[in-house]
């Protein structure tokens, strides 16, 4: 057999071979900056994407030292929550002054003297201009029981020696209404949070089971949060803790409360995680999942859940201030927390009836912080939801 | 058309059993039954008990009887108009609650209205004016009408009122007019005390309404008719009434669904603080001393109202977007 001869042209091309290695990306290769980018996570875009918001960074700040500040009252409240000064009822806020006599003292008071005003039948206090007196900072004080571990009497600010500092003024009592609203915080942000997550392992749960079962599971469900829905909320939450057994103690009641709030906030979340569930199960990652064999626990929990998260996060942040103001509002109509346990709303209790507003106007004080954590988890809350949602 | 009227009145009948169910529960919730608990508390302050009385209410109201036939004897007697009996007041509830309810039935629709006058040009200039400072400022008053509690804000106007237009504490009208017959000065002095509840109960619901209108009509304002209705030349103005006003309007009435209970809860603490003859005064009382088929007529008589106004608000729709008529769903 003769060799096969090719034709003159094909033979006269010589064919070019790069001795170069091969590099398959190298039409997709990516400069670092793209890379970094497309390779982040979820979880990192979200936080760049939430990093643009200013209003709602700030916002995160002035939550984070606010419920910072729970960790260390003790130490922040000049007084203690339940100090009484009897000498000092409803004394007037006192101002802090830097100058006396045209000289710099660093931050004084001066001291508060009382005349009864037998007319209006209320005590005038008036500043005594003549001897200040400086604030001691990084001081002892009243002792406390830090974290209920061990005795301690330190504090970032004092009342001067032979005076008082009552920076938002006092109560019926006699009692410094900042240190109360100091205290107060405890009590009223940390309900928020145990609430949110009562309700939000309330939401997962049966707006879970109602997307992915769907059929009779899923028409109970949506019939029940329609009837939930269909209720007042602060009458029902009102009926509810009034039901709440006298003989509780106010740690209990504390928790019930919670719960009370919780058991009618989850249907907003219970909606979203359902529609979600109910248009993902068709998609076919699902499928091969349950084809290989996982349970609906897995699939739910592992496959589902995690794609819209940061989603849901977001819708909880905002439904917190609901629940905050809820609160404040049963503990103001006196059928919520009650008295020792002291939240911004048992604080405004005693701000019920317009004579306060005319007379004492520093007990409705306690509405400053209520606003402004309302306000800031507006705020965050929106800021975290643009963050979340990968259209925008 | 009618079919539809007629599915959604009887969707309504399965919800109005299932409150009422759970209304019950609540007022059987509290320990021992409310007669008791009132026999008790006469025996307290030394007063003699009428023991007929006591046994005519119980048998009457079936207190011995087991639980289901007390609901079902319940449920049966406020469809026939008995609410039950208050035994705070010592009267039957319709009596004690008939112009109660009515104020607020009124209370709650006047601020429905307000709200919509004040929501629908703030709504429609903030979604327009988007990102603009008068947007910025709108919607932070907005945010702020939603952090505001209620309670406060009816305080400190009622302050204002008396100081400011010497309008009397409290009340929908000056203490010397409670029942006088209507006149013109009554009528004038109630306008003069309405003001105050209306604006209170109505900043929440207002601020919250704006919001969600404004990302409504964001929504839709990108949407590709307005885009085409744009590209045609049609002056912005006209483009914005001839198409997404029109679905704003829709969502108005679609929205009382979630404004209403909001209304409602406002109305009820409110009412408290400036002492209105409403609902929630009562309410109050009746829960704190465990009146409980005082407190239980009170919790359905304002969820029946949601429901109804829910209902009003999806017929309303229904006569008003034709989407709905061929999806046959409700739009909620």
């Amino acid at each position: 057999m003769s060799t096969i001869e090719l034709p003159p042209a094909a033979r006269g091309v010589d064919h070019y071979v790069s001795t170069e290695p091969f590099d398959p990306q190298a039409a997709a290769r990516l400069t670092p900056e793209q890379e970094r980018f497309y390779l982040a996570s979820q979880w990192k875009l979200m936080w760049w994407k939430f990093k643009r918001h200013r209003v709602a960074v700030a916002s995160g700040v002035i939550l984070l030292a606010m419920y910072g500040s729970t960790l260390v009252t003790e130490i922040l409240a000049p007084y203690n929550l339940h100090t009484r000064n009897t000498d000092f009822i409803y004394a007037s806020p006192q101002s802090v002054h830097l100058f006396h006599d045209g000289h710099f003292l660093g931050p004084f008071v001066y001291e508060q003297t009382k005349t009864l005003d037998m007319r209006n039948l209320r005590r005038d206090y008036t500043e005594d201009r003549s001897k200040p007196h400086q604030l001691r900072f990084f001081c002892s004080g009243d002792t406390y029981r830090f974290w209920n571990l061990f005795d301690a009497s330190f504090h970032l600010v004092c009342p001067p020696q032979g005076a008082t500092l009552f920076l938002l003024g006092t109560d019926r009592l006699g009692r410094d209404v900042l240190s109360r609203i100091l205290y107060g915080a405890r009590i009223s942000l940390t309900i928020g949070l145990l609430g949110i997550s009562i309700s939000f392992a309330l939401g997962l749960v049966i707006g879970g089971l109602a997307g992915y079962y769907g059929g009779w599971v899923d028409m109970t469900v949506q019939r029940l949060i329609e009837i939930i829905r269909s209720f007042p909320e602060l009458p029902l939450w009102m009926a509810l803790s009034a039901v709440l057994p006298v003989t509780w103690s106010p740690i209990l009641i504390y928790f019930g409360i919670t719960g009370i709030l919780a058991l009618l906030d989850w249907t907003g979340l219970a909606r979203a995680v359902r529609s979600k569930l109910l248009a993902l199960r068709e998609e076919d990652y699902t499928t091969a999942a349950r084809l290989m064999g996982a349970k609906p626990s897995r699939i739910i929990g592992r496959h589902l859940l995690p794609g819209f998260m940061s989603h849901l996060i977001a819708s909880a942040t905002l439904s917190i201030p609901g629940m905050i103001l809820g609160e404040t509002a049963l503990s103001f109509l006196g059928i919520g927390l009650r008295p020792p346990i002291t939240s911004w709303g048992v604080l405004l209790n005693e701000a019920q009836n317009i004579n306060v507003v005319a007379l004492y106007p520093w007990l409705m004080l306690p509405v400053v912080p209520v606003i402004v954590v309302i306000l800031a988890f507006n705020f965050f809350g929106d800021g975290l939801r643009d963050a979340a949602d990968p259209y925008r | 058309m009618l079919q539809y009227v007629v599915k959604r009145v009887l969707m309504m009948i399965p919800t109005l059993i299932a409150i009422s169910i759970i209304v019950f529960t609540i007022i059987q919730l509290p320990p021992g039954n409310y007669l008791e608990s009132y026999i008790a508390e006469l025996q307290a302050q030394g007063e003699s008990v009428d023991q007929q009385k006591v046994e005519f209410l119980k048998s009457y109201y079936g207190l011995d009887k087991p639980l289901p036939e007390q609901y079902l004897r319940w449920a049966g007697g406020m469809l026939k108009g008995d609410f039950g009996y208050s035994f705070e007041f010592n009267m039957p509830v319709t009596r004690v609650i008939g112009d109660r309810m009515f104020l607020t039935i009124i209370v709650s629709t006047v601020t429905i209205l307000f709200t919509w006058t004040v929501a629908f040009p703030i709504g429609i200039y903030s979604a327009t004016h988007q990102y603009s400072w008068g947007d910025y400022g709108l919607s932070f008053l907005g945010f702020l009408g939603i952090a505001i509690p209620n309670f406060m804000l009816a305080l400190v106007m009622m302050y204002v009122a008396n100081v400011v237009f010497g309008t009397t504490i409290g009340g929908l009208m000056a203490p010397e007019y409670i029942g006088k017959p209507w006149s013109w000065d009554k009528v004038k002095s109630v306008l003069e005390h309405s003001w105050i509840p209306v604006i209170v109960i109505g900043t929440s619901g207002t601020a919250g309404m704006i919001r969600r209108l404004r990302a409504n009509l964001l929504d839709e304002l990108q949407k590709q008719y307005v885009v085409t209705a744009r590209a045609k030349g049609l002056p912005p103005r006209t483009v914005l009434r001839k198409y997404p006003l029109r679905m704003a309007l829709n969502f108005f009435i679609s929205d009382i669904g979630s404004l209403l209970p909001h209304i409602i809860s406002g109305a009820e603490i409110t009412a408290v603080v400036l002492s209105l003859p409403t609902t929630g005064p009562m309410l109050l009382n009746a829960l704190k001393s465990q009146d409980m088929y005082l407190a239980g007529s009170f919790l359905m008589f304002l969820a029946v109202l949601i429901v109804v106004g829910v209902l009003i608000s999806d017929l309303a729709l229904v006569a008003l977007d034709p989407r709905i008529r061929l999806s046959g769903g409700v739009a909620r």
